[in-house]
């Protein structure tokens, strides 16, 4: 087991930056995401780790040795394909035993170690199976325990999930994170699903463009986003979009805000849709209070979308919780809109 | 109700008529292809020597002959033998040249794949006159003994081979996933193992289909060998034809037979290992 540090890395095509400056110090038996849309660069970063891709700049260390310049074959990395990569021609065993073999495990000792890799994944009982006999949740946790007989250093993961339907998502979701948990297996995964990111992560990187934008657990992603783009890609957000002028934001809409962190210049103030109280009663001195008038509601099932019209520009979407019947608001109600001033505020981003 | 009822009968009989037609033509076309094969075997068991219809009876002697003519013995072994070193040989070469064409961007990739192909489009006569031609300066200018002898033959046979196999190899090429060589990289195996472990068993069907095609290919072929044999070294198909310009007996109808049963034989093992139709 085994630390990751990425210094100052980066993949150029020609012009195309795929990857640039990306530097990241994953400790040992941590559950790292890299989080983004694609060709943000986060399958790019991992395919450096896993030494498929050359870097053009920067360093890429595992367990305290620079392995930048070493292929594949000679790093002690278990990625997890995203189409999970089994040989179709070998049994589930023979399989799990190419990596053991490979690292010249002593043709003894094989057998009990891919039998203790398939326990892991509770798929002992199809040993002699083929690839092809297997459905695609069964396929993908082989692939996994092939990515772990050999004990490799670190763990990679890509796009695990992302061909397993939506049920059988949640469930291996949970199984591979305790995986994870009790081999204390340092791990790296990429994903382009945030809820994937928040419930599985230790830490999570934001990436855009080929950079990350933003480093984090869980909770300061999603309460203290940097930027429009990670407060937008990371949960939900209302955007309020405005300037300072004497240390206090106006909207574009006319909207004053009072916020605890102040800007210069073009700004924006992130809504976390739950944080929006609404009422109809008069202002609390919680935070900022404004009246509005429901625009539209969206029914989700535990919790009801009302989007409320500020002003001509500024609208915002309020969560709240379905309490029954006669919770909350209609279309043209005229409602209080609350939300406090610790709220994330950003300068506005170039367009 | 009626109007709704016949159109739809109608619909139904014309379904009926439009199978029934494809039925026909592929019967057709089934009898078109195999009726010489049929009528070769047929004649193979005819009782009289010159063939005339109806036949006066029937009987074996015309294997028996063909089994014990040492010339057809003879030059079915060395067939088979320039056969089977040929495919060896051109699967050497095809293999890289199907990585190389199918991985690999270089200038003249096209050029070079075209050419691979070329002796499939080449006249078999054209081809064989060249060979020959080039052979015999070679043995000239260099006096090494190359016409007329094994080498020179296979050769020759080398060149019918290497068009369909890397046809069929390429072709298993581009359907491979390349992530389960990265894969088997990623767990340690070296380019050359991971080739070795992951891609070959991945391509065998289309190396099988093209060693297999590329075998028949020599082992028929007749246009080539003519310009390359030597007397006392014959193969089989001009072994036949140099016992037509003497003799039409059934001999050459038994021993055509028994070259079909091989050539079935080799088909069926073949496809015991690899289902050849999902290549061809």
């Amino acid at each position: 087991m085994a630390g990751v540090k990425l210094q100052g890395l980066s993949k150029h095509y020609g012009d195309f930056q795929a990857a640039e400056d990306v530097t990241l110090d994953i400790v040992d038996g941590e559950f790292l995401v890299l989080l983004g849309p694609s060709g943000c660069g986060k399958t790019t970063t991992l395919r450096m780790i896993a030494g498929f891709i050359e870097p053009t700049t920067g360093t890429v260390t595992i367990g305290g040795a620079d392995v930048t310049r070493l292929p594949p074959w000679k790093r002690s990395t278990g990625l997890v394909f995203q189409n999970y990569a089994l040989f179709p021609h070998m049994t589930v065993a023979q399989n799990v035993a190419f990596g053991l073999e490979m690292h010249k495990v002593p043709k003894a000792e094989i057998g009990s170690k891919v039998a203790t890799a398939l326990d892991l994944v509770q798929l002992g009982h199809l040993a002699d199976r083929y690839p092809r006999q297997m459905s695609g949740g069964q396929q993908q946790r082989v692939a996994l325990a092939r990515a772990l007989a050999f004990q490799p250093d670190v763990l990679l993961l890509d796009e695990p999930l992302s061909n397993l339907d939506a049920k059988l998502r949640h469930e291996v979701r949970h199984q591979i994170r305790s995986l994870q948990q009790r081999l204390g297996i340092t791990t790296v995964m990429v994903t382009h699903d945030q809820e994937e990111a928040l419930t599985m992560a230790d830490r999570m990187v934001v990436m855009k463009d080929g950079r990350i934008q933003q480093l984090g657990t869980q909770r300061e992603l999603y309460d203290d986003p940097t930027s429009e783009f990670v407060a937008s890609f990371v949960g939900r957000s209302s955007f309020i979009k405005g300037r300072f002028s004497g240390g206090r934001f106006v909207s574009h809409g006319g909207l004053a805000v009072e916020t605890e962190r102040r800007l210069t210049g073009e700004a924006v103030v992130a809504l976390r849709p739950e944080r929006i109280h609404l009422g109809a009663d008069a202002a609390s001195d919680a935070g900022n209070t404004y009246r509005g008038r429901v625009e539209s509601i969206s029914y989700l099932g535990s919790s009801i979308d009302v989007e409320v019209k500020l002003n001509e520009i500024d609208s915002v979407i309020a969560q709240v919780v379905n309490k029954g019947r006669d919770s909350g608001a209609s279309v043209g109600d005229e409602v209080s809109v609350t939300f406090p001033r610790d709220v994330p505020v950003f300068a506005a981003s170039p367009a | 109700m009626s109007t709704a009822g016949s159109s739809l009968g109608g619909m139904f009989s014309n379904r009926r008529l439009g199978r029934w037609t494809l039925n026909a033509f592929a019967t057709l076309a089934f009898v078109f292809a195999l009726l010489p094969l049929i009528f070769v075997t047929w004649l193979s068991f005819y009782e009289q020597e010159i063939p005339s219809f109806p036949p006066t009876g029937y009987s074996l002697q015309w294997y028996a002959r063909a089994i014990a003519n040492e010339r057809f013995i003879d030059a079915f072994f060395l067939s088979a033998q320039v056969g089977l070193v040929a495919t060896a040989i051109g699967l050497l070469v095809a293999i890289p040249a199907s990585i190389a064409l199918t991985r690999y961007a270089f200038t003249g990739r096209g050029a070079i794949n075209n050419l691979l192909l070329m002796p499939l489009v080449i006249p078999g006569i054209v081809l064989g006159f060249s060979l020959y031609i080039f052979q015999v300066e070679t043995t000239i200018a260099t006096e090494l003994p190359i016409m007329g002898s094994f080498w020179g033959l296979v050769f020759g046979h080398v060149l019918l081979v290497i068009p369909w196999s890397v046809r069929l190899i390429t072709a298993s090429l581009i359907g491979f996933d390349r992530t389960l060589e990265e894969a088997a990289m990623n767990l340690g195996a070296d380019p050359f193992t991971a080739f070795r472990r992951v891609t070959v068993p991945g391509i065998l069907p289309g190396i099988v289909a093209g060693a297999m095609f590329g075998f028949v290919s020599s082992f028929g072929n007749l246009e080539v060998s003519l310009f390359l044999v030597v007397p006392g070294q014959t193969t089989l198909p001009i072994a036949i034809l140099q016992y037509l310009e003497w003799k039409i007996d059934p001999t050459i109808a038994a021993i055509s037979v028994l070259q079909i049963l091989i050539i079935i034989a080799a088909m069926l093992i073949t496809d015991r290992f690899v289902r050849i139709s999902r290549v061809v």
